[in-house]
């Protein structure tokens, strides 16, 4: 049996959607191995939908019951579980929480990992992970050489099974922590992070002084779901926040829709966002490197496309 | 305060990578190297604790190959006081596991309170050395701080989650992985330079050991299909509106 442990993360009492993809990605493994168990863990106190859970491919959901999310304490649990289950392979996402535990759980183990992958093939009855490097420059496809894998999935890589099952669910204990997570504030405005989002508008030095970011808001609320991203020349002089920086010294992103204004297209740039389905590039120089990477181009002046732009994707929201 | 700030030697994020097929790994050739971008913020926050607490030591480690030297004077310019390179040919390459091995072990056996490191090397991304280090050696570890305080024995940090911000407390001794927007590193300076060679900087070699991944193979990624521009100005809007919606069906 090729069994496959998931470590979910949950905030405040739900489970991130990442998840789910995780789960899915345990559940499409597990099948390609000839058929395992997949146990879901969660380390903080949650209430499972049991229907959700069982739907995106897992078969048992083990909550923990933690009082907070602690990154030791987390990995330590998740170890533990693992070699309950009989586990070949803990996979989970990588989110800032999920990159900080992939080397903890494999270091617990005394295996190695994979943090970061975008893809899982099963050769000859063994598990090859993809997984981006330089900033997604080169691929590397790897094996873990121990008996157990330690990976984390990229957001929008992997989906959720859709199949008709519910889930078990059941309490574990919670290893012990030393540091705790105190406190989490959400962030105020409602969008969702560049990382997670399905479309991403982003502005570069073309968009100019941080007043004509109101053209990019408001292409972005006529998008749902869409967040905000800057360039690095943007985020350096101020203008915007680091957390809403695209590539390599930022986030890389790999969302549907991608909305480049005003951005050159720094190699650096190019490699944190050139995964994104489709590219869209508006600029004034119809040299940009952005133009080389861009699905759909528009040679011009921002000020002058953006409202527009905005305008016509309102008339499809009417 | 003890304190031990891990760096490594990169490839510069300008680096058009060139595969070495018989390495699988990058080709070296015409690469310019330096220190890690996030490693500067590290550096940096160690610097001001140490300034903050008298008679704090810093001292700078790095696994790499020989070269790897030149980074770590960099670290020794900007205010370090020793440095202990940890020496392998293939260092630059070696898997999570491997790395945070070895870094453990240098490190185990040092009094320390505080350990520095950037939140990820921007050429294998991994952000897993820390996590790993900090659970091999027993001891606690904060990642992608953009905000630190001690107090007493009591570390406090922020960092940026998905969607929200997370704060984080631990004791010492403990590991922080420096983000962005932490601090403003400083830079060397002319005279930092001139004292950073007469800095020690211990020269150890170590072995790899065996590793924690087999490297299949190391691909360039695949192309994206050419797309096109679609024409100038507002007037073409209109038209990406319905690509978008008809063709690629993203709206």
């Amino acid at each position: 049996m090729s069994n496959i442990l998931v470590l979910l993360e949950t905030r405040d009492g739900s489970l991130r959607p990442a998840s789910l993809e995780a789960v899915g990605a345990a559940r499409k493994t597990a099948d390609e191995l000839g058929g395992g168990t997949v146990t879901a863990l969660a380390y903080e106190a949650f209430e499972a939908d049991a229907a959700l859970l069982g739907a995106a491919g897992a078969d048992n959901v083990l909550i923990a019951g933690s009082a907070q999310h602690s990154a030791e304490g987390a990995a330590s649990t998740c170890a533990r579980v693992a070699k309950e289950v009989g586990a070949v392979a803990v996979f989970l996402s990588a989110s800032v929480r999920g990159k900080d535990l992939t080397a903890r759980i494999a270091a617990n183990l005394e295996t190695g990992c994979v943090p970061d992958c975008t893809a899982i093939t099963v050769t000859d009855g063994q598990m090859v992970f993809t997984r981006p490097v330089y900033a997604g420059k080169g691929l590397v496809n790897a094996k873990v050489s121990g008996s157990v894998a330690v990976a984390s999935m990229r957001g929008n890589f992997f989906a959720p099974a859709s199949r008709e099952a519910t889930a078990e669910i059941s309490e574990t204990s919670a290893e012990a922590a030393m540091s705790i997570v105190r406190e989490v504030a959400a962030k105020t405005g409602g969008r969702p992070d560049v990382a997670e989002a399905n479309v991403v508008v982003a502005g570069g030095r073309g968009m100019g002084d941080a007043d004509n970011w109101a053209m990019l808001e408001a292409i972005a609320d006529k998008l749902p779901g869409a967040a905000i991203g800057a360039s690095r020349a943007v985020v350096d002089s101020g203008i915007r926040s680091h957390s809403e920086q695209v590539g390599q010294t930022g986030k890389t992103v790999a969302p549907e829709l991608y909305i480049a204004a005003g951005i050159s297209g720094a190699i650096q740039h190019l490699a944190g966002m050139n995964n994104s389905k489709c590219i869209v590039a508006i600029n004034k120089d119809a040299d940009a490197p952005i133009f080389t990477a861009a699905t759909y181009g528009i040679v011009g002046d921002v000020n002058e496309v953006l409202p527009v732009l905005a305008e016509e994707l309102g008339k499809l929201e009417a | 305060m003890k304190i031990i700030t891990c760096v490594k030697r990169v490839p510069a994020t300008t680096t058009r990578v060139v595969i070495d097929a018989p390495t699988k790994s990058l080709d070296p050739t015409g690469v310019e190297f330096l220190l890690n971008p996030y490693d500067e913020y590290a550096v940096e926050q160690a610097l001001q604790v140490a300034a903050a607490h008298e008679g704090s030591t810093v001292t700078a480690i790095s696994l790499g190959n020989g070269a790897a030297q030149k980074e770590l004077r960099t670290v020794l310019a900007m205010g370090a006081d020793n440095a202990i390179l940890l020496t392998n040919e293939g260092a630059l390459d070696a898997d999570v596991s491997t790395t945070a091995r070895l870094l453990a072990d240098a490190i185990r056996g040092r009094e320390f309170d505080l350990l520095f490191f950037g939140k990820q090397a921007v050429d294998n991304d991994a952000h897993g050395v820390v996590p790993a280090v900090a659970t091999m050696l027993g001891v606690a570890c904060l990642t992608e701080v953009v905000k630190f305080e001690l107090d007493g024995d009591k570390v406090v940090c922020e960092r940026e989650v998905e969607g929200g911000r997370e704060i984080i407390e631990a004791s010492l001794p403990c590991a922080i992985t420096c983000q962005k927007g932490l601090n403003e590193p400083r830079y060397a300076n002319l005279k930092g330079i001139m004292k950073a060679k007469k800095k020690p900087l211990e020269t150890v070699e170590v072995a790899l050991g065996t590793p924690a991944l087999e490297v299949v193979d190391f691909t360039p990624p695949a192309e994206r299909p050419a797309g096109r521009i679609i024409g100038e100005g507002a007037g073409v809007v209109t038209e990406l509106v319905d690509l978008l919606r008809n063709e690629a069906k993203v709206l």
